[in-house]
């Protein structure tokens, strides 16, 4: 007989909310998009009522996907059933071209080769029938 | 200033509650004072829940006029210290008790060790919870990024562990006491890289509590008051690191020259630190931001035994987070450790010391805050 206590489970999947909506429903059509200050033109994640620079009105506008590993760590504990099967896993903060940090996976590589500095692109993973997440993976060489 | 101090019990305490663990540590506070419940006029703690304090007032029998609950993470108590001898000196009220208590390690097993689920992945909490990122993970974010930038070692951060287990080895209550190498850090488990099970804290239960009074009433009491010289606090970011604006930039660079200028001292005039230690990288990057060494020298900062209890900057002398007692907020057993120094009552005494700092660190390396204890008025 199987322990169900040590099944995996599906990811988390975001809840959204009135601020968040347009967001999730985005990357769930794979596409990122974050907030655009129609002031100053500085981007930002997540979203907020205005610009956390100059406190100017916000839209929002779809980013390239292209961006660069800030930190990563390599998760070898984490008791989590929902991640647990996935270990090790890599866990990074990736900024993001147009400027805003985010956390994600960098997934497609084996995680002892990540470095800071590592140039990914995002790609989209379905983690419920109506929701999924941005991912990161490596930058395909130029040319 | 600063009249009473005790830890409870710790660091496993399967038979007590969250409440008597405070209530313990509330009695021996007072007793260590020599003041009772029935002199409060003032309380404050804090909990995961709100109204927490006003639980714990109804749990002891006692109607306070002064009551607080500011929760800052693990450097709570730092704050609500703060605040209470704001309200001391304000004549707000004359005699406030500040307690903590935890069975986190008794209740949850010791399974709670990465840390995990922080509730329903909505708003901006979403932007950080959905990629199996634990607490761990976020402080390991911070150690691989101050390697990258300053090329600190795995070998400097185990020494602050090192360091913190030699001090434990003279503290009875230390849950870890046997000496540790950094070979012995280096080879323990890899639990979020570049942090391995050696570089994290221990999973504890225990709590503490002190007494903050008038300088009057101080007088009169059976132990030499402590003076708080100077406080503050900031913050960063909530409990998502993706907000951290740089992830080697702690609160601490904000509260701790703010806390340094209102006590009118330099960190060189500082002669023993107690830091929250919740992983080695923690107190790496305390030390640079509180001005004890540049930006990116806290890794060489911390070699040569500079944080032993003999040597240049005695940290940690009850053993710390990593290897005396770590019950989930810690900030309340680094301000009874600052004031047991500066009354020469510690397990591990430097000679003569006049200036303590104690600075917590909370959430996510999310909030600061510092304390400047000293045996004279400033």
């Amino acid at each position: 007989m199987t322990d169900s206590r040590k099944e995996p489970k599906p990811r988390p999947a975001p809840v959204a909310d009135a601020e968040s909506e347009p967001y999730w429903k985005a990357v769930n059509e794979g596409r990122l998009i974050v907030q655009r200050c129609t002031v100053c033109g500085a981007h930002q994640l997540y979203p907020r009522w205005r610009c956390l620079r100059c406190r100017g009105q916000v839209e929002w506008v779809e980013v390239t996907g292209g961006g660069t590993v800030y930190s990563f760590t390599v998760i070898r504990q984490n008791f989590s059933r929902s991640f647990r099967h996935l270990i090790p896993y890599v866990v990074a903060l990736v900024d993001l071209d147009e400027g805003p940090r985010v956390m994600t996976n960098v997934v497609g590589i084996e995680p002892d080769d990540v470095r800071i500095g590592m140039r990914v692109r995002v790609r989209f993973e379905a983690v419920s029938e109506e929701a999924s997440i941005p991912l990161f993976e490596p930058e395909p060489a130029a040319g | 200033m600063i009249v009473g101090v005790s830890t409870s019990d710790y660091p496993n305490l399967p038979d007590m509650s969250e409440q008597q663990v405070h209530a313990q540590a509330a009695e021996r506070a007072l007793a260590d004072a020599g003041l009772e419940f029935a002199d409060l006029d003032g309380y404050a703690t804090t909990g995961f829940f709100p109204m927490f304090a006003v639980g714990m007032c109804e749990y002891f029998g006692i109607r306070p006029h002064y009551v607080d609950e500011t929760n800052w993470g693990g450097a709570s108590f730092e704050v609500l210290v703060e605040h209470a001898a704001t309200a001391v000196e304000a004549g707000v009220c004359d005699n406030v008790l500040v307690t903590y208590g935890s069975v986190q390690l008794s209740a949850m097993g010791r399974k709670l060790g990465t840390g995990g689920g922080t509730g329903a992945p909505v708003g901006p909490a979403a932007f950080d919870q959905l990629w199996g990122n634990t607490l761990v993970g976020s402080y390991a974010l911070a150690a691989e990024r101050h390697m990258f930038e300053f090329g600190t070692t795995s070998e400097q951060l185990a020494e602050v562990a090192v360091t913190m287990r030699a001090h434990a080895a003279t503290n009875p209550m230390a849950q870890y006491r046997d000496p540790i190498t950094v070979d012995d850090v280096l080879s323990s488990r890899m639990i979020a890289d570049p942090l391995h099970m050696l570089d994290c804290c221990v999973i504890s239960d225990g709590g503490g509590a002190c007494v903050v009074t008038t300088e009057e009433r101080a007088r009169d009491l059976q132990k030499p008051p402590i003076y708080i010289l100077g406080a503050a606090h900031a913050m960063t970011h909530h409990m998502g690191i993706s907000q951290m604006p740089e992830l080697t930039v702690t609160a601490a660079a904000q509260s701790g020259p703010l806390a340094f200028r209102r006590a009118g001292i330099r960190p060189a005039d500082v002669d023993t630190l107690q830091v929250y230690d919740s992983f080695t990288i923690t107190v790496v990057l305390s030390l640079e931001d509180l001005g004890f060494c540049a930006k990116g020298e806290g890794g060489a900062f911390v070699e040569g035994g500079r944080l032993r209890f003999d040597g240049e900057l005695p940290t940690n002398t009850d053993g710390g987070g990593l290897s005396a007692c770590h019950p989930g907020m810690r900030g309340m057993f680094l301000i009874v450790e600052a004031v047991r120094q500066l009354r020469g009552e510690s397990v591990n005494q430097i000679p003569d010391p006049k200036i303590a700092v104690a600075h917590g660190t909370g959430g996510m390396l999310s909030t600061g805050a510092t304390l400047v204890l000293a045996t004279e008025a400033p």
